[in-house]
């Protein structure tokens, strides 16, 4: 079974953690895995950096062109990665654009994670439909979970489509919104949590966006089965050291 | 095969095209894909698009024989004067058509993108005309070398706000436009500026456009007989001007239709705005179509002395157009667009936009035949390009 099914089976109140591979510095990648792993994180994504990534707020923006500017590519993450899992076991997905997958070749790139050892991908501006009638056979093949987003506008239908679809779990995006951090939770996000709560689907939720401490974890933990952190972490290594990172982990929960 | 170069259920021209928006977008677009056809056959639709476009923009817009560029290419050659339309360009074409569709979809917010501001002083002036809200990115750079369009979407009533991210230019005020429209999904409608983004906008963009090949058939068939002209000849940035000339052509294979970009310092210069040799497939701004990149797949900057053509991708409806080679793709230097719309200027007494200027360096690049009947599609006029002519000819 694929590390990300285990991990659902097995734990509540998952913490997930978003970094972008090649910030602060071009070589920090596995040393910042091997501390979230020994911090207590549960599971990690990986940004791949690209130059125009629509989804994103301000501090993701700003930690991928850095890491481009530091001279990250695809093929150096591949190689970053190629003994992660000699010593890391928690379930790593990539978070990247569908352009540099494109150009490295899908299949090669699921080929490549398949080796390195990746259980899954994000790929915010790959559309559900287009996933489903062209690429999914390829992804089963080398076993990568795909994770899909729904937010407070999908309707319930979609969801329920998405839902029958998706092998890991449903990436729930918090508000209409770029990743970016938010300090607390309006009643709006605390009726959307509710409602998904109530639907009963069949793959885990895990709710990103906007999270940022204790707290936003807290609310987001108590509806659904885990929560992701990104631009909170990105700004946190902007100031801190990678060593310090448990103290970041700590803090939260 | 009827229709074969225009856009299918799924917006898909060929293998170009589609929709490749985050989740957060897909229920605007998809409302968009599903009402858009619809609104637009609408009887009060019409009536009101058409009305506008006489009364505002001052359609038809007439197309002109020009006597001593004819003689001097040896052949015959009309311009389409978009350039007289209110505001100068052929953009507002498509701002009125879109603001009608936000209108009718309730919407009451508008965001636009724009490169040298001629979008954004088309987006700002129906925003003015309707009394919606108007909110303008452009890249930071940009702004601080088109200041009067600046001020223009300013005078009218628009927020400019300057696009700061990666290199501060039209494809980061593309992305900050795309960004606005993911954290207001509900309120705003997003008026894109040429025939690119997610489906349906190159379609929806090519439809209002379409309007000048419209009129160039009625024009043609009154003044010379035969609705269909030999060449069809535009520039292309994202391609929108080009698709309108193009469009009621397309199936016509022996209507030659020339496309032309911009090749800024040379094609092998590395500053350049030529995507369809330099550019790859991928995907740019929610479409799978030509754009310049990386071998790493990172969006690259083109360059050209052109603002407007300053776009590192290409409509899918033309980079199908490339790849099946219904349109010719040639390319202008900064140098060779100068000088031939310096040209323009002494020979018919008409200071062409920049962009068009691109479009009519293509006449010395073709082998005419003396009864060749040929439409250069003058998208612009050059008046917000002065600045950029007085240094270069040091007038
Ligand atoms: C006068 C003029 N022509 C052409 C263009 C290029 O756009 P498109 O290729 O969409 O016609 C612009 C863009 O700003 C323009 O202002």
């Amino acid at each position: 079974m694929n590390r990300i099914n285990q991990k659902l089976q097995k734990n509540d109140k998952l913490l997930s953690i978003y970094f972008t591979a090649g910030y602060p510095n071009l070589n920090d990648t596995s040393s910042i895995i091997k501390n979230l792993e020994s911090s207590g994180v549960d599971m990690i994504e990986i940004g791949l950096p690209f130059s125009d990534p629509l989804a994103d707020g301000p501090t993701i923006q700003q930690s991928s062109s850095q890491a481009l500017k530091n001279g990250m590519t695809t093929e150096i993450l591949f190689s970053q990665l190629k003994n992660i899992r000699k010593n890391v076991n928690i379930p790593l997905l990539i978070m990247g654009y569908f352009n540099p997958i494109m150009q490295y070749g899908v299949e090669d790139f699921c080929i490549k994670c398949a080796e390195v050892g990746i259980d899954g991908l994000i790929i915010p501006d790959l559309p559900v439909d287009v996933y489903h009638k062209k690429y999914q056979e390829i992804f089963k093949k080398y076993s990568l979970v795909n994770v899909f987003l729904i937010t407070p506008q999908t309707s319930e239908e979609r969801i329920r489509f998405i839902d029958s679809i998706s092998q890991g779990f449903i990436y729930m995006v918090s508000s209409a919104s770029t990743t970016g951090a938010q300090n607390s939770f309006g009643e709006s996000q605390k009726n959307y949590f509710e409602k998904i709560a109530k639907m009963n689907l069949r793959s885990p939720q895990i709710i990103g966006f906007g999270i940022s401490n204790k707290e936003t974890f807290k609310l987001a933990t108590q509806y659904a089965k885990g929560a992701i952190i990104g631009s909170a972490f990105v700004k946190f290594l902007n100031k801190n050291s990678v060593g310090n990172i448990k103290n970041f982990i700590n803090s939260i929960c | 095969m009827k229709n074969s170069y225009q856009a299918d259920k799924n917006g898909y021209y060929g293998e170009f095209g589609g929709a490749f928006v985050p989740e957060m977008l897909y229920p605007n677009i998809e409302k968009l894909k599903q009402e858009y056809i619809k609104i637009m056959q609408e009887v009060s639709f019409q009536k009101e698009f058409q009305q506008l476009l006489k009364d505002y923009v001052g359609r038809p817009s007439p197309l002109y024989y020009a006597k001593r560029l004819s003689e001097k290419y040896k052949t015959k050659i009309y311009l389409k004067r978009e350039d007289l339309n209110h505001t100068g360009a052929h953009k507002i074409n498509n701002t009125i058509g879109q603001i009608l569709i936000a209108k009718r979809l309730g919407k009451k917010r508008i965001i636009a993108e724009t490169g040298a501001g001629q979008h954004g002083v088309a987006t700002a002036t129906v925003c003015a005309l309707t009394g919606i809200e108007c909110i303008v990115y452009m890249g930071e750079i940009d702004i601080a070398r088109q200041a009067p369009n600046v001020a223009r979407m300013k005078m009218l009533g628009a927020t400019v706000i300057p696009a700061t991210s990666g290199s501060k230019t039209l494809k980061d005020a593309t992305n900050e436009a795309i960004r606005d429209w993911i954290n207001k999904p509900e309120d705003t409608f997003y008026i894109i500026g040429s025939v690119v983004g997610p489906h349906p906008y190159p379609d929806m963009v090519a439809r209002f456009q379409s309007v000048i090949s419209e009129e160039m058939k009625r024009q043609l068939k009154e003044k010379v007989g035969t609705e269909n002209p030999n060449y069809i000849i535009a520039c292309v940035g994202g391609g929108s001007n080009a698709a309108g000339a193009f469009f009621h052509y397309l199936e016509n294979e022996k209507v030659k239709l020339i496309a032309v970009e911009a090749a800024g310092k040379g094609i092998n210069s590395g500053e350049s705005a030529a995507t369809s040799l330099l550019g790859k497939e991928g995907v740019i701004h929610g479409s799978r179509t030509l754009l310049m990149q990386t071998n790493d797949g990172q969006i690259t900057e083109p360059y050209s002395i052109s603002a407007g053509l300053d776009y590192p991708g290409v409509g899918p409806q033309h980079a199908h157009l490339f790849k099946s080679g219904r349109a010719k793709f040639l390319n202008a230097t900064d140098e060779e667009a100068m000088q031939a719309g310096l040209e323009l200027c002494k020979l018919e007494g008409i200071i062409p936009a920049i962009e068009s200027a691109h479009a009519l360096a293509a006449l010395d690049k073709i082998e005419f035949k003396k009864d060749d009947i040929v439409v250069v599609n003058l998208s612009g006029r050059g008046d917000k390009d002065l600045d950029t002519y007085i240094s270069y000819f040091n007038y």
